[in-house]
């Protein structure tokens, strides 16, 4: 009789893989891109085929010239899938050689450098995205209203951000500014100036539903993120902050639908090998994230903060992964 | 529906080859090759020398310590040698070998079809019976049953748990034994439970048995204080700790036993085994074995006499299949593949014969953990099994320890369910001997 193959157990398996979840995140991605391929036409797909392509080209280079790597790791469809967030972070009429240069950054600094997928820190489209940020700061803060195919990709007409003039009557106690605020209705379909994947609240929520829904992500962190910052909003507006013409309800909602808040609480915090790995850890890592964009949309520089967010916070996932789950049998914490 | 609150898989059950396959008694083998370690703890004592006659049921060796058990003899013939071989895994055994000649029965042993209802034995003479009769956890662990039944002091047992979940993949030996033996095993319970002193007993069945848990319902209701308690499909539901935790809402605390909340639990194999051993003195000398695969010939549930060669089993079930990769002892979240199966006995041990074709026996090339914490969502005892494999790797025995490694159960769902395909418990489980050994250690070197 030929040899038995012999291996210790269990002999099944799930079926999963990391080509599956990375497929999985790029497939609920795909609603929130289709609006905004409507909305800003040409620059939406030239930038996100840019990134990516400049992404995976990336990664296989250092895999296959520095690091001279057997085993190409492009087949796990990380690199597609930084690419595309890096893509969805940035504005749709942003020159061809900055998101080049953005992701060879998120690439080649923030993974490769320390080790390739599941070793590095800080999430990778983020770093790419904060370099650009700092470094071409007008070009990143320049954002096309929404004109789809019509409009021309590189001379788009620009106007700010939802958050700009949020931050405008808030820090300023400015109202004359209310009405430049679109609807709340806009806000939450994605009609609304803003970086390429972030604008429609609604496709990036029906997005992370599917995600949880297909246990690719648990509910944790979206939830603590999006909770902290209602919660936050609601302290700011019933603290009196807030000019007459804007009442803290509607103060909370455009902080929960404007900028990169769904997009960073769904997608970008959620990025497994930078989030904690206990369910209480994921919980005060959304807290820490939804404490800190509101910090900085309240009194920092910048109107939006959910890049430093969420890097702030990835730092401390180490940290944070000292806190053990439930383990069985231990009376209940907390 | 209830189940246990932490972790836990669901693995494809795939139980539909052997399923409700009535259980077909195999034939008596030539020769009959008996180990003497079949269950937990030391090697049962040989008591029978080189050439003595044996008949069916009578002791050949008999418990080698406390925690140890009786082994009867499973056929009737002359003992040609007592000696070592390997096991299907490699490692030395000692066996006792016989040449079977006819199949004669010790003459107490009662073989008539009739259940017997009634037993006015008191709690002392049950365990008697039962630890003469060499009967262990059939579940898998084989832990000598009698030892189970006498708490040590200060602690009362308040609940008998009955394992009627058979929560492997595979496996349907358990499933037909309640649909053919469900009388017995009631009976076995209403003995159980008074040699435990308890008036309650439940028994778990997972929904994917509506007919066993219907079966057992309609007789758990003509008899006293025994009830079906129907679990949802999850694994690993048949882990001891996990079935008090889905049955009664009670965790049993690291390093503790189930007596520790007050429960007793054991399988309905086990259980079917009191009854015969209590109610028709017959000792544990054969079991119900599940014989399956994808591609084998007829699968099915076959009740081996123990020593039979499993060369025999198999070919009852059709032969081993031609693209056979891996053969499986038991089923495949806990089983362990097996190197050889030539003049591999049937024992005590061996719940099922899973064969899996060579695709599925492939284990894929391990990826870089991604750290999505799916191990960790997983592990029904709450560990981190992504730390504990890397603590193990590099060696750091102290924090393993911290990390309550010896708290894992062995039972495969975080290597199951990584989507990096690590094997995580290759690590883990040779740490976890490790730490045991150093544990045991310091605890000699506090006496």
């Amino acid at each position: 009789m030929k040899q038995l193959i012999v291996a210790p157990a269990p002999h099944a398996h799930s079926g999963d893989s990391v080509r599956r979840n990375m497929l999985l995140v790029i497939l609920a991605l795909l609603p929130a891109y289709v609006v905004s391929v409507i909305e800003f036409g040409w620059g939406a797909l030239i930038t996100a085929a840019i990134s990516i392509c400049a992404c995976v080209l990336t990664e296989w280079c250092i895999s296959r010239f520095v690091l001279k790597e057997q085993k190409m790791t492009i087949g796990d469809l990380s690199a597609v899938l930084t690419g595309l967030l890096l893509a969805f972070n940035l504005p749709s009429n942003l020159d061809w050689w900055i998101v080049i240069i953005g992701a060879i950054v998120a690439i080649g600094v923030g993974k490769m450098t320390f080790g390739g997928l599941g070793q590095n820190p800080f999430n990778p489209a983020l770093v790419g995205r904060v370099f650009l940020l700092i470094s071409f700061p007008a070009q990143m803060t320049t954002w096309p209203t929404p004109q789809g195919f019509g409009g021309s990709y590189v001379d788009a007409e620009t106007g700010a951000t939802p958050l700009y003039y949020l931050k405008h009557i808030v820090k300023a106690g400015d109202a004359s500014v209310i009405d430049q605020l679109p609807s709340l209705m806009d806000s939450f379909l994605g009609v609304m100036g803003g970086s390429l994947g972030e604008v429609s609240a609604l496709a990036l929520i029906i997005g992370g539903l599917f995600l949880i829904c297909c246990r690719v992500i648990t509910w944790h962190i979206p939830v603590a993120i999006i909770a902290t910052v209602a919660c936050f909003a609601a302290c700011t507006g019933l603290a009196g902050a807030l000019p007459e013409g804007l009442t803290t309800g509607e103060y909370v909602a455009y902080e929960l639908l404007s900028g990169g808040l769904m997009l960073g609480a769904f997608f970008m915090a959620t990025d497994y090998v930078t989030s904690p790995m206990s369910a209480w850890g994921k919980i005060i890592f959304g807290i820490g994230i939804g404490f800190i964009v509101m910090v900085i949309r309240t009194w920092g520089n910048y109107p939006e903060g959910m890049s430093f967010a969420i890097l702030i916070m990835n730092a401390c996932v180490p940290l944070l992964n000292k806190i053990r789950p439930q383990r069985f049998g231990e009376p209940k914490k907390a | 529906m209830r189940t246990f609150k932490i972790g836990g898989v669901h693995p494809h059950d795939n139980k539909q080859f052997s399923a409700h396959q009535p259980i077909t008694v195999c034939p008596l083998p030539k020769q009959a090759i008996i180990p003497l370690v079949q269950h937990i703890g030391a090697p049962a004592q040989a008591v029978v020398a080189v050439g003595a006659k044996v008949k069916v049921g009578e002791l050949l060796a008999k418990a080698g310590g406390f925690v140890s058990a009786n082994i009867c003899s499973p056929v009737s013939g002359t003992v040609t040698k007592i000696d070592a071989t390997t096991d299907a895994w490699g490692a030395p055994m000692q066996a006792i070998f016989i040449d079977v000649e006819g199949d004669e029965w010790l003459p107490e042993i009662d073989r008539k079809p009739e259940i017997i209802r009634q037993c006015t034995l008191d709690p002392k003479a049950i365990i008697d019976k039962i630890a003469a009769a060499g009967i262990v956890g059939l579940g898998g662990a084989c832990f000598p049953t009698h030892v189970k039944l006498m708490p040590p002091p200060g602690k009362k047992a308040e609940v008998l748990i009955v394992n009627g979940v058979e929560c492997e993949p595979y496996l349907t030996c358990d499933h037909q034994l309640m649909l053919e033996h469900g009388e017995e095993i009631i009976i076995g319970i209403q003995i159980l439970k008074k040699a435990l002193g308890v008036n309650r007993a439940i028994i778990g069945i997972e929904n994917n048995k509506p007919d066993a848990i219907e079966h057992m319902t309609k007789l758990a209701n003509a008899s006293l204080g025994i009830e079906v308690m129907p679990l949802k499909l999850r694994y690993p539901q048949g882990g001891e700790k996990q079935l008090i935790d889905a049955c009664i809402g009670r965790q049993v605390p690291s390093g503790a036993l189930p007596i520790e909340v007050g429960a007793v639990v054991d399988n309905v194999a086990t259980i079917f085994a009191i009854y015969e051993a209590v109610q028709k003195n017959k000792p544990l000398i054969s079991r119900v074995m599940t014989v399956t695969g994808k591609n084998l010939a007829k699968p099915g549930n076959y009740s081996v006499r123990f020593g039979t060669p499993i060369e025999e089993v198999i070919a009852l079930a059709g032969g081993v299949p031609a693209d056979t990769g891996k053969i499986i002892g038991g089923g495949p979240m806990m089983g362990r593949a097996m190197d050889h199966i030539e003049g591999m006995p049937a024992n005590k041990r061996l719940s099922g014969l899973l064969f899996m074709t060579e695709a599925e026996s492939v284990r894929p090339e391990e990826e870089n953990c991604i750290r999505c914490g799916k191990c960790v969502q997983a592990c029904p005892m709450g560990l981190e099994p992504y730390l504990l494999s890397r603590m193990a790797e590099l060696e750091m025995y102290d924090e393993l320890e911290k990390h309550d490694i010896m708290d894992c159960i062995d039972c495969g769902c975080c290597v199951f369910t990584c989507p990096a395909h690590r094997r995580l418990l290759d690590g883990i489980r040779p740490g976890k001997a490790k730490v045991g050994a150093i544990l045991r250690e310091r605890a000699a070197a506090k006496k």
